[in-house]
């Protein structure tokens, strides 16, 4: 995972749902990760299903992914080649579920982002820049088993290289 | 040592140490389950540790297509059939019930530990257990090795004093505390759920409760275990499997919550959101194309008596469909000798097979444009039900019997006897 992000964000609001990010009515797609990717986040912005970029950034308010278990959420996230989600808190099953899957959450303030802002930002010393705006924010590190878990790439890696869970 | 929260107590006894909140731990999983829209990506998941036999006790629940009404659901089920039988789990076909329900009746117990493909695995915490909803991929990892990594939660008490007035139900009451600590007022803690009201509170009411804890965010809704525990053990068979579990004296709490029962009249959640909840009196003109009476927040026997003597002898509105799912087949059953589904057909009403039916969008209900569904379910963001262009209103059965007389949003109190 690269270290530095810089791109455009789409901004959404509070409580972006995974009934948001994985529609209900696609439920049949959720075996074809790559169909039901087309449409992320649809219902909450039609003009991001359709236009979204890879390497673009979601940004979020309070309580992104809230709702559903489901980690398709975060598979089409990934699969939209989005790099990291920045949000006011996440949903603790979602947020599971991005490191699980090899996505940074990023845990900031981000009152004031507006969709189209050009952002920076830095995982390694934990740094938010929004170039448009000029301003800057830091944010906390994972704690520790879900940062070990997310530099493997996502569980899975994780527990083969390690044979299992380490103490 | 410092006194402890359920949360604590479970997850310490599960660790073989003392935890206390903010500790990391790796537990021994109990029970694993998983359904139609998660069970595939865990089992791929499971296949990718290179694993062949299940390490805990694995359940795979047909509930959200009951029976499946396109081939991709289809193959979905018959994947999980056959995954069971070669990996040692646990298969429910259609027509056997909810996943949460089925747990309830046959595997939580105090002081276990369940996760689950689905957020609302938090429901078994009305047995005491510590139950906790999961993606895919650390459910592959669960049935794998049989463990999983966790936080322990600080707990935020909720307190329910007075008595529960004539027409207000444990739907109101977790209703009630959703709109006030919002649907965000519990993210990554354990909900502990007590007062006199809960002492007396029967299992169906309890399970009611620890099922919407997630919609508060939180990570376990947990109900002390008494003798009603014990009593709901042994009527299910299971007696041995009782152990009285409840929070000390001085346990520490984040927060803790009161609500006056007594004061509280039945309440509705208006869309998109959980917390967007209102006195049913505030309604205002709401009329409803849909009533949904069922799911694993309340599709048990004793919601369906409460709602068939609202609706007994008298007909749903004519702009209204009235569609009920008892939650498990012994439900429906119980439900069919004691004469309730005669009642809610009578009435105009059609029944469904034991499963989540319109509650997630799959099939069975799925609404027209514009239509509005009012829903004793848990959830009601846009879109959930399968139409983004339509509205869900969450209530309790009472709520909703009343409504489908009316054909429009209806206050219990005012036809109940």
């Amino acid at each position: 995972m690269t270290d530095i992000i810089k791109n455009t964000c789409w901004v959404f609001g509070d409580g972006i749902s995974t009934d948001h990010i994985t529609p209900g009515r696609f439920y049949h797609l959720r075996g074809d990760i790559p169909a039901l990717a087309e449409h992320t986040l649809e219902d909450a912005n039609a003009r991001f299903a359709a236009e979204a970029r890879p390497g673009e950034i979601v940004v979020g308010g309070k309580n992104f992914g809230q709702g559903s278990s489901r980690e398709h959420a975060a598979l089409v996230i990934k699969q939209r080649g989005i790099p990291v989600v920045l949000a006011k808190s996440f949903a603790r099953i979602f947020y599971r579920n991005m490191v699980n899957v090899g996505i940074m959450p990023v845990i900031c303030d981000t009152s004031g982002f507006e969709t189209g802002d050009k952002l920076k930002i830095d995982l390694a010393n934990g740094s938010v820049k929004n170039i448009t705006r000029n301003t800057e924010l830091n944010f906390s590190p994972l704690p520790d088993i879900m940062r070990n878990i997310l530099a493997e790439g996502g569980l899975v890696q994780y527990l083969k290289k390690h044979r299992g869970f380490v103490a | 040592m410092m006194g402890q929260t359920l949360a604590e107590k479970i997850l310490s006894s599960k660790a073989g140490t003392d935890l206390k909140a903010g500790d990391f731990s790796v537990f021994s999983v109990d029970v694993v389950l998983a359904h139609e829209g998660t069970g595939p990506l865990a089992v791929d998941q499971f296949e990718a540790l290179g694993k062949d036999r299940a390490a805990s006790n694995g359940l795979f629940f047909s509930d959200h297509a009951t029976a499946a009404p396109r081939r991709e659901l289809a193959n979905v089920q018959q994947r999980m059939r056959r995954f069971a039988a070669e990996a040692g789990a646990t298969f429910y076909a259609p027509g056997d019930g909810i996943c949460h329900q089925l747990v309830a009746e046959e595997w939580a117990a105090p002081g276990l530990l369940v996760v689950g493909a689905d957020s609302h695995t938090v429901s078994a915490g009305a047995l005491a257990a510590f139950g906790t909803g999961m993606g895919s991929t650390d459910i592959g990892v669960a049935l794998a090795y049989g463990q999983t990594w966790l936080r322990v939660p600080e707990t935020i008490r909720v307190e329910f004093t007075g008595t529960l007035p004539n027409g207000v139900y444990a739907k109101d009451l977790i209703l009630e505390l959703i709109g006030r600590i919002g649907d965000d007022g519990a993210i990554y803690k354990a909900l502990e759920f007590g007062g006199p009201v809960i002492d007396t509170l029967l299992m169906d009411g309890r399970l009611t409760l620890a099922n919407m804890a997630v919609e508060a965010g939180g990570k376990a809704g947990l109900c002390a275990s008494d003798e009603i525990t014990r009593s709901f053990l042994e009527s299910q068979g299971r007696g041995n499997s009782f152990q009285p579990l409840a929070p000390d004296p001085d346990a520490s709490y984040e927060q803790i919550v009161k609500i006056d029962a007594g004061s509280l009249s039945p309440r509705v959640a208006f869309p998109h959101f959980t917390d967007n909840v209102r006195p049913v009196e505030d309604a205002g003109d709401v009329s409803i194309d849909q009533v949904f009476l069922g799911t694993c927040t309340n599709g048990r026997l004793s919601d369906l008596r409460t709602a068939a003597a609202i609706l007994k002898g008298k007909k749903t509105a004519s702009n209204t469909r009235l569609l009920v799912g008892p939650a498990s087949r012994s439900i429906y059953k119980d439900a069919m000798k004691e004469g309730l589904l005669d009642i809610f057909v009578d009435s105009g009403g059609l029944i469904l097979p034991p499963g989540c039916g319109p509650c997630v969008g799959v099939h069975h209900g799925v609404l027209a444009d514009g239509e509005r569904c009012l829903s004793t379910q848990n959830r009601n963001f846009k879109g959930r039900m399968g139409n983004p262009d339509s509205e869900i209103y969450l209530a309790s059965p009472a709520t909703a019997a009343a409504t489908a007389l009316a054909g429009k949003i209806a206050d219990p109190r005012e036809v109940m006897a």
